[in-house]
């Protein structure tokens, strides 16, 4: 058996199939670009930035670089928002900015053949469509691809300056 | 296979401004009356060092430029002509002309080709009206060269073969066209000899032979060219052997000749030594070819030497790699601090080593944090010396007498601040030129020396670096200043002290003067130089004695990247206030806090009302205590403004290493940049600007939206 799913991700890679960092945030799975990924750390004290919408948390010392941290699950309202050892942090590389993401978790890193992707139908939701790349299917599961580029420099999060 | 010469483009930049820079400094410094051989042969090499690297490069038009205010160089250099002021006045334009040549191929902003073209008739008049030693020898080289800058002689001996029915005419006519060729015997088996002088390369030479013949039908043997007889050739117009001209114009030991060198030896004036001794005597040395004097000669010119040392002791390192040794010593730090703060709560008898080696950790931490700091210093003369010029220039268009003198140029300030510097200070040159010093007339009728004095200072004080431009003009008129506030409807009275009328003058729009110059008067300056100045976290000050001196001052931080903070704290959150924004700080009686309007509360300080602004409720954070008189006030000053800002407590005074907030996020009102604390916990840096503009107009939703 393994060795049949070593197949899948062999020609998955093969036809151009891109690989992805999955995530959870309540009962819904996520995945992103894989090379937007930074490195996944564990959530620490925040200094808190007055006067800035509640789903950024605020901004952590990594390694000497001030960087902002936006909870996804209080922005798109989904999960049970609690802080413990357990909550993670995405640190993403986008745009040329070094951003945290905190979600409820992260599952997996799988490769997606572009035919396991199809286009999102237009919904109305608190994640606008045009961030959503498609929905993969992986063994039956839902993935919603996000571009998180795209979403992290819009100005629905508030991470950029609304000048620019 | 290409080498990508752009890679070396900007260090050519970089050294041909340090070289015009030099270039200038010396000319601005020559005694006209009696130049000194050594200055002019600095002057001299550095215009050959850039007329060198634009060659190699193929920057045809700075070469150009560059060949004939060599010449001209040269020929005073020789003491055919001597040194007037018109010269250097056009060595300075032509100095101009070639730092938009520079600009011109590094960033692509055009040249005005009208001035290049000027400053080259302009030069070249210059060095034409030479007295008659010059031989037409001497001179037709260099009209010729001026065409062909870059070129360098070459003689090929060329050997035809076995040419049959090649015929070779065409081919002779087309080297012709770019060379002297000298056809020798032609010889029995049908092959020719030629003798081709010329500027071109071997590569292209080749290209037009292989046009007509096989290259196993030439062959072609370079041979060092003869300058005696090859006129064409004398691209640099220094190798000119040419009768009638001394031997010892080789400023340039580097493309000496062996054979050239002896010659340099028998007339030695070239290098100087005896520039100050008669001609007949000069004359003497030269004709004494004894070999006691060709050996006290110095062999090779001494001067390249100096160049090559300073070339070794410094490095030219990207600001971006300092920046990130400093980021690095920065995190550093903060480790160390976080290490001592651990090691603070150890047992002292259990961990004596501990301890010890931890507060050594911090010296050298400290050491090294102050070493890499001042990687990034630079000496203020940098900025200083572009004032010589501009003082010059502007002096002689105003028709004053100015003698610029400047003190502590050895100031160290760093690298960012003196980028952002300069501007303003030279707008407070201009400034004083224009309006502080009066003309001769007006200082001889006021009993003072026609020559006014400009003095531009540096010195450190305390954790400042404070830059002053003062003048012996005539002062600031207190009563012109108020009538003309008065008539742009400022609030001012007569019994205001002279430290607020001065401020006047930092008002947008705000001038004085009674014409409106080329150099100022418009009335736009000070407040742009004020805003410029405090955006860099400095400030300006002025002091005046009517009739005798104006003095700004400015007050500049060490560094952009250190802060020295207050930090304070609301709840157990803790913000960073630069301490050269706090005034006192201070526990208000219960009785001094007042609400005006049951709103808004001001506190009175010594007779005077400040409104409040509570820290907690700018950034909206439940406090510790809601009444003023249980916490503390921090007073802030901000553009003349002061406020009480109230917080629960302060923490402490530290330095701290300014970190941006907008690299990975956006700017946020109220807050000007993120530190890092002992902990490794970011601290906010309050934009105290920005609050006392929100006391001001006393409207806190500006911040909170």
């Amino acid at each position: 058996m393994s060795n049949l799913a070593h197949d899948t991700i062999d020609t998955a890679m093969a036809q151009g199939g891109q690989e992805c960092l999955t995530f959870t945030l309540g009962e819904e799975e996520y995945g992103i670009d894989i090379l937007k990924v930074q490195e996944i750390r564990g959530y620490d004290a925040v200094t808190r930035i007055a006067n800035t919408p509640a789903f950024i948390k605020g901004v952590i010392n990594l390694r000497g670089v001030i960087v902002p941290i936006v909870d996804m699950r209080i922005k798109f309202n989904l999960g049970k928002v609690e802080y413990n050892e357990f909550t993670v942090v995405i640190i993403l590389n986008v745009a040329g900015r070094v951003v945290g993401m905190v979600v409820d978790g992260v599952s997996d890193v799988i490769t997606l053949a572009p035919d396991q992707v199809r286009a999102a139908p237009e919904l109305s939701s608190s994640l606008d469509t045009k961030y959503i790349m498609g929905l993969g299917t992986v063994e039956g599961r839902m993935i919603i691809l996000i571009d998180i580029e795209t979403l992290m420099s819009s100005r629905d999060l508030e991470l950029v300056d609304s000048v620019s | 296979m290409s080498i990508d010469m752009s890679q070396f483009y900007q260090v050519f930049f970089d050294e041909a401004a340090e070289h015009l820079a030099a270039m200038e400094t010396l000319l601005l410094a020559i005694d006209l009356q009696a130049p000194d051989p050594d200055d002019l042969n600095a002057v001299f090499r550095a215009a050959h060092s850039i007329k060198g690297g634009a060659g190699t490069f193929g920057f045809t038009d700075i070469t150009e430029v560059t060949h004939i205010l060599e010449t001209l160089l040269d020929r005073i250099r020789k003491n055919e002509l001597a040194l007037r002021s018109e010269m250097v006045d056009a060595f300075l334009q032509a100095g101009d002309v070639l730092k938009s040549q520079l600009e011109f191929h590094r960033d692509g902003t055009p040249v005005d080709e009208a001035a290049v073209a000027s400053i080259c008739a302009t030069l070249h008049q210059l060095s034409g009206d030479a007295p008659q030693e010059a031989t037409p020898a001497a001179s037709a080289p260099v009209a010729h060269a001026v065409g062909t800058p870059d070129a360098q002689g070459h003689r090929y001996q060329i050997e035809f073969r076995k040419l049959g029915k090649v015929k070779l005419t065409p081919l002779l006519d087309e080297l012709a066209r770019h060379g002297t060729v000298t056809m020798s015997d032609e010889k029995k088996n049908g092959s020719v000899s030629v003798v081709f002088d010329s500027t071109i390369g071997e590569d292209e030479l080749w290209e037009m032979l292989e046009f007509v013949v096989s290259r196993k039908q030439v062959s072609v043997t370079q041979t060092a060219a003869e300058p005696a007889d090859v006129a064409d050739d004398d691209g640099f117009g220094f190798f000119d052997d040419a009768p009638g001209v001394p031997a010892a114009d080789e400023g340039f030991g580097l493309f000496v000749s062996e054979e050239q060198l002896k010659a340099d030896r028998e007339a030695d004036d070239g290098f100087g030594f005896f520039a100050d001794a008669p001609g007949s005597e000069q004359l003497g040395k030269a004709v004494e070819p004894t070999p006691a004097s060709a050996a006290s000669a110095p062999p090779p010119r001494p001067s390249p030497a100096p160049a090559a040392n300073a070339e070794a002791s410094s490095i030219r390192v990207n600001v971006e790699k300092v920046d990130q040794l400093i980021n690095l010593v920065g995190e550093l730090v903060i480790t160390q601090a976080m290490l001592a703060q651990t090691t603070a709560q150890a047992d002292p008898v259990l961990y004596e080593n501990l301890i010890n080696s931890v507060s050594q950790l911090e010296r050298n931490t400290r050491d090294l944090q102050e070493a890499a700091m001042s990687i990034r210093m630079l000496p203020i003369s940098f900025v200083f010396s572009r004032f010589p010029r501009v003082v010059r220039d502007v002096a002689g268009k105003l028709g004053k007498q100015v003698e610029l003198r400047t003190i502590g140029e050895g100031t160290e300030i760093d690298k960012g601040l003196i980028e952002k510097i300069s501007d303003p200070l030279t707008h407070l040159v201009r400034n004083s030129l224009d309006h502080g010093i009066e003309s001769p007339e007006k200082r001889i009728a006021a009993g003072k020396d026609p020559k006014g004095t400009l003095t531009l200072k540096a010195s450190h004080q305390g954790g400042n670096i404070v830059i002053e431009v003062s003048d012996d003009g005539g002062g600031l008129s207190r009563e012109r200043i108020l009538s003309k506030a008065r008539e742009r409807g400022l609030a001012v009275s007569d019994q205001m002290p002279d430290q607020e009328v001065w401020q006047l003058i930092f008002a947008p729009g705000f001038s004085t003067a009674e014409v409106v110059t080329d150099v100022s008067g418009r009335g736009v300056g000070m407040d742009v130089v004020k805003r410029n100045i405090e955006s860099i976290g400095g400030r300006v000050e002025l002091s005046s004695v009517p009739g005798s001196s104006t003095t700004v001052t400015i007050r500049l931080p060490l560094t952009l990247a250190i802060l020295d903070g207050m930090s304070v704290a609301v709840q157990n959150e803790v913000f960073i206030i630069p301490l050269g924004y706090i005034v006192e700080s201070l526990q208000p009686a219960k009785a001094d806090v007042k609400t005006v309007a049951g709103e808004g509360r001001v506190v009175s300080v010594r007779g005077e009302y400040l409104p409040l602004l509570a820290l907690h409720s700018i950034l909206n954070i439940e406090p510790r205590t809601r009444a003023p008189h249980e916490g503390i006030l921090v007073i802030i000053e901000s553009d003349g403004v002061k406020a009480a800002l109230f917080v629960d407590d302060l923490v402490g005074q530290h330095q701290v290493v300014i970190k941006s907030l907008e690299t990975n996020f956006r700017k946020v009102p109220g807050i000007a940049a993120a530190t890092i604390m002992g902990d490794g916990r970011v601290a906010l840096i309050l934009d105290v600007t920005a609050l006392a503009r929100m006391a001001r107009a006393n409207d806190l939703s500006t911040v909170s939206a």
